[in-house]
């Protein structure tokens, strides 16, 4: 697991992250997203101390990285995978001897690597490409030789910086579904930074949004795509044009509260309210195995509290839909 | 130094060409070729270690950097010929003598030095900086990170200037044969220049042709070698044939 305590960092008079604290815990998949410029490199490199902090700590299984020398400092960076931005494959190594730099900076014997690396190759379904070099390989591909290396010296702690950036979706995809598989099979603690907030949705647990050095806001992904009011949550799930109301109508966009909401629950609001509901856009799907889901619903007339009882009883959070967009957009701004 | 003709016989006959140029171009290989071993000895960490003082290195140090960075640059900056009459001092300290192969080799190795520090500098500058952050999280120390993350990844561009610097060695070793040191460039311009026999003139001149024309086509040929996407640019592209696990690099 990984703890991280008022960390700062400043380049000159720019606080590039200022106290920020976070944490991630065993088995599980935390995502730092934020735009460009708001500091994920910088944690990142500052989480292997490949940049040092100007204060606070960082914890790794319970060891404060910060407080280390150089020699047992190597030797903490290898209890931490680190997956690359553009893989960062050696060039001239083929995909098995780039596999191999953690072992051989360890000092482990030809056998045991040529083992090793057999093994991991396989674990990311390369096992067939061990002589190739990077050139020979898919963006794809080339990522996972970067996982399997960073799976050599069984990490419990993996580094994602933005693994999946300038992929192609099916690549994106498969490499997602791999980091999901080796958390549950290795019980990983995963910080995934990305500025994808599809790869978010798809593969965290938890997420915080990185602004201005800090921790703008956080939380499991299913709560944030569930809060009609989190900045953070409309990020993830942007809520896309939506059909006008008919004439007379009010347009009102309501979420899932919780993962008990029927799925018929339109038909229900209807028959609830003795009145037409027309549907004008939606976004339903399953994050994690939880039910979520946004909509915006055309509703003639509407007595606000009779609709707000309604929909309370339906398991559902409501409000016109003008309101929320006219938030969002506030929200954007600030977030 | 071979052959010393009669004072009468001003144009080397044509049966004497191949014992007067055979061993001149013998000498020059063995003065270019120790300068070179020790040109490489001394050049590559030299070249690292200025490298990585710089600010994109693992150890920046403005002021080290400054003063090694200055050091070569006036290693860089005189002519041959100035730089080999100005150290004859300190070559006569180390050799014991001020002419012939030795006292040649010690200023060449100075001139070189400085020429392959600034190659091998300007070479890892081509290796992507994210390489070392790799090596580093991985575990690897900084003799490590500088062996397998940065000159292990710039070999190829290592090798084409390898090949420059050997040649540029022959040049200095034809001027080096003024101080007595022999070699192809000293009968070149002893019988060809001062004595005017074209024959000599020409024929020194292809054999430096020759000998430039081998040592730039074997360079290239390593460094093709050496680099995957040139070795296997054929096939880029197409599965490629399945290979062995290969581990050593």
């Amino acid at each position: 697991m990984i703890l991280i305590e008022g960390l700062s960092k400043s380049y000159g008079t720019k606080n590039v992250l200022d106290r920020l604290d976070l944490s991630v815990d065993a088995g599980e998949i935390r995502a730092i997203v934020g735009p460009s410029g708001a500091g994920k490199s910088t944690l990142a490199q500052c989480v292997t101390l490949l940049e040092r902090p100007t204060s606070g700590s960082v914890f790794v299984n319970g060891v404060d990285l910060t407080a280390l020398g150089a020699a047992h400092l190597r030797e903490a960076r290898r209890r931490i995978g680190t997956i690359f931005q553009r893989d960062g494959l050696f060039a001239r190594r083929t995909a098995a001897a780039n596999v191999a730099l953690p072992l051989e900076y360890l000092g482990v014997t030809r056998p045991e690597i040529r083992t090793r690396v057999g093994e991991l190759l396989e674990r990311v379904g390369l096992g067939d490409r061990a002589g190739a070099f990077p050139h020979e390989l898919s963006g794809g591909q080339r990522q996972r030789v970067g996982i399997a290396r960073a799976l050599a010296l069984r990490p419990s702690v993996l580094l994602s910086d933005e693994a999946t950036s300038g992929l192609d979706p099916d690549s994106t995809a498969s490499i997602l579904a791999l980091l999901r598989e080796l958390r549950d099979d290795l019980g990983l603690s995963i910080l995934f930074i990305t500025h994808e907030m599809d790869a978010v949705v798809e593969v965290a647990d938890s997420v915080a949004a990185l602004h201005d050095g800090r921790i703008a806001e956080s939380g499991t992904v299913v709560e944030l795509l569930r809060d009609p009011s989190s900045p953070l949550g409309s990020l993830l799930r942007p809520t896309r044009p939506y059909l006008s109301p008919r004439a007379g109508d009010e347009a009102w966009q309501v979420s899932y509260r919780s993962g008990a909401v029927e799925p018929d629950w339109l038909l229900r609001l209807g028959t609830r309210l003795g009145e037409p509901i027309s549907l004008l856009g939606a976004a339903v799907e399953t994050v994690g195995g939880e039910p979520v889901g946004r909509a915006v619903i055309g509703i003639p007339a509407p007595a606000v509290e009779d609709l707000r009882a309604a929909l309370d009883e339906l398991g559902l959070d409501g409000a016109p839909a003008s309101a929320v967009l006219r938030d969002a957009i506030v929200l954007e701004k600030v977030a | 130094m071979s052959a010393v003709l009669p004072h009468q016989q001003v144009l080397v006959p044509l049966d004497q060409l191949a014992p007067l140029v055979l061993p001149a171009l013998g000498d020059t290989l063995i003065m270019v070729g120790i300068t070179m071993a020790i040109v490489v000895v001394v050049g590559v960490p030299l070249g690292a270690l200025v490298h990585n003082l710089g600010p994109s290195g693992l150890f920046p140090h403005r002021t080290a950097h400054t003063t090694l960075s200055w050091i070569v640059s006036v290693g860089r900056s005189l002519p041959f010929l100035v730089l080999m009459a100005a150290i004859i001092p300190f070559t006569r300290l180390i050799t014991g003598t001020n002419i012939g192969i030795p006292a040649a080799i010690v200023p060449m190795s100075i001139a070189g030095i400085a020429f392959f520090t600034r190659i091998v500098e300007n070479s890892l500058r081509g290796v992507p900086p994210e390489y070392a952050r790799v090596a580093l999280a991985s575990g690897a120390s900084p003799v490590q990170v500088i062996r397998t993350a940065q000159l292990s990844e710039a070999i190829p561009s290592l090798v084409g200037g390898l090949t420059i610097n050997t040649i540029a060695m022959i040049e200095y070793s034809a001027i080096a044969g003024t101080i007595g040191a022999g070699g192809i460039g000293y009968v070149a311009v002893t019988y060809g220049y001062q004595r005017f026999d074209h024959v000599v003139m020409i024929t020194t001149i292809v054999v430096l042709i020759a000998t430039v024309a081998l040592i730039q086509w074997a360079g290239d040929a390593a460094v093709r070698r050496l680099t995957p996407t040139a070795r296997r640019a054929g096939r880029a592209g197409r599965a490629v044939p399945r290979q062995p696990v290969d581990v050593a690099v």
